[in-house]
């Protein structure tokens, strides 16, 4: 079948996109195990000729919706974080250099947003539709995610090379 | 020209790279006429680069075994079964019936019976490949009674495929109770008495033909594939998968006609 044969291909791409969102290397495989599984057991469901790549990422979207949910009920960083108005001194420069542990820090349904964007190169609508969003809100968490993360990093020296997560 | 108006949406775009043409030159002069806008979004376009810089290198590592297996369609069921013991699910046939047709496994009901030649063949492995005194009912001393023998009870011309070159010597075979009537398994033997069986039964559906599969069934991999009307399971608790599958290919080779 064609779909099983390009969901094996989409696998590398899934799990670059579950490692910037889960933050770990380990967490992020059992999502993406988790997101094949489910996907086997839903293929029926995928309607040919539709966007196979955006289809994918939905289940593992929804399955990483659910984890999370099961894991904790409620999410300790919601929009509401601080927007670290403290920025650019000497601890915050620190505190917040790697990169990595910039985007863990953006609440959850930005992170999505701005990995989608930036990793799986998704126009606007592409995201609208993956996540199951309008695309008012896509543009929204977008902007907000971009400005958090660009406030993480201020301070952060510019010839500070970043490291390449492992 | 500053005076056009221009969206925090435009902006995004334009720093995605996505904004329609015929608004870049708006958004450029707009941005032009404010230093402070333009480093915000020049920011975004460096953050962007650095956030891909830092993932991309997943894109080239080999994907984990885990999930290349789920890949070659291990569906959840099945994994559910093993999990269970395959020994209890063998022996309780109608239950593992019932866990296929489970109505919120979807896949389950569509499920190729050729994966539960796979089952029946690990278990036909462990039942006698580690007998010392009788693995085999003919031995390979009687190689062309044994192919007559066996062939005449399934009702196709079988072979037993020669992997010497491999490293591995026919012992013999026997007859085993299949799902459809009579199944056949031949068993081999390396120098240091590694242990591989080929199990062979019979297809209804003629001209269904599989690539091959993998599974692992309790610490026993198992190659299998069906061509025309025959499916073939090649099952071992002593080789690696890369080693197996080898033998698979050589197999197929030589069941072809």
């Amino acid at each position: 079948m064609d779909e099983a044969k390009r969901l094996v291909e989409l696998i590398p791409r899934l799990r670059r996109y579950a490692r910037a969102l889960v933050g770990e290397r380990s967490g992020a495989d059992d999502l993406v195990q988790d997101t094949m599984e489910r996907a086997w057991t839903k293929l029926h469901l995928y309607r040919r000729g539709t966007d196979l790549r955006a289809w994918l990422f939905t289940v593992m979207h929804n399955v990483h919706v659910n984890r999370v949910r099961a894991e904790r009920p409620s999410d300790p960083l919601g929009d509401d974080m601080p927007e670290l108005a403290q920025r650019g001194t000497q601890s915050d420069a620190l505190m917040v250099r790697d990169l990595d542990r910039a985007i863990a820090r953006l609440p959850a349904d930005q992170r999505a947003v701005l990995l989608l964007v930036t990793l799986e190169e998704m126009s606007y609508d592409e995201v609208a539709r993956t996540l199951g969003i309008p695309i008012g809100t896509v543009m929204s968490r977008l902007s907000r995610a971009r400005e958090k993360l660009r406030a993480m990093m201020l301070g952060q020296l510019p010839s500070t090379k970043l490291k390449v997560v492992k | 020209m500053s005076d056009v108006a221009v969206t925090e949406a435009e902006l995004q775009a334009y720093a995605d790279g996505l904004l329609p043409a015929e608004r870049r030159a708006a958004v450029e002069a707009w941005l032009a006429a404010r230093p402070d806008e333009a480093e915000r979004i020049a920011a975004y376009r460096r953050l962007a680069l650095e956030v891909r810089a830092a993932y991309d290198t997943m894109l080239s590592e080999p994907v984990p075994e885990r999930l290349a297996l789920v890949a070659s369609r291990r569906a959840p069921w099945r994994r559910r079964a093993v999990a269970a013991g395959w020994l209890v699910a063998g022996a309780a046939i109608g239950a593992v019936g019932g866990w296929q047709l489970k109505p919120d496994r979807p896949l389950a009901q569509s499920a190729p019976d050729s994966t539960v030649i796979a089952r029946r063949a690990a278990i036909a492995h462990a039942t006698y490949s580690p007998e010392v005194r009788h693995p085999v009912e003919v031995g390979a001393d009687d190689e062309q009674h044994l192919v007559a023998w066996l062939s005449k009870r399934l009702g196709v011309k079988l072979r037993a495929p020669k992997l010497d070159d491999a490293g591995m010597s026919l012992i013999g075979g026997r007859l085993l109770p299949g799902d459809n009537g009579p199944v056949a398994q031949f068993m081999y033997q390396s120098q240091n008495g590694r242990r591989l069986t080929l199990y062979v039964r019979t297809e209804a559906a003629r001209n269904r033909e599989t690539a091959f599969r993998y599974a692992r069934e309790n610490n026993i991999g198992v190659f299998y594939w069906i061509d025309r009307d025959a499916g073939y399971a090649l099952a071992s608790a002593d080789l690696s998968k890369d080693e197996l599958l080898r033998l698979a290919n050589l197999v197929y080779k030589q069941l072809e006609p």
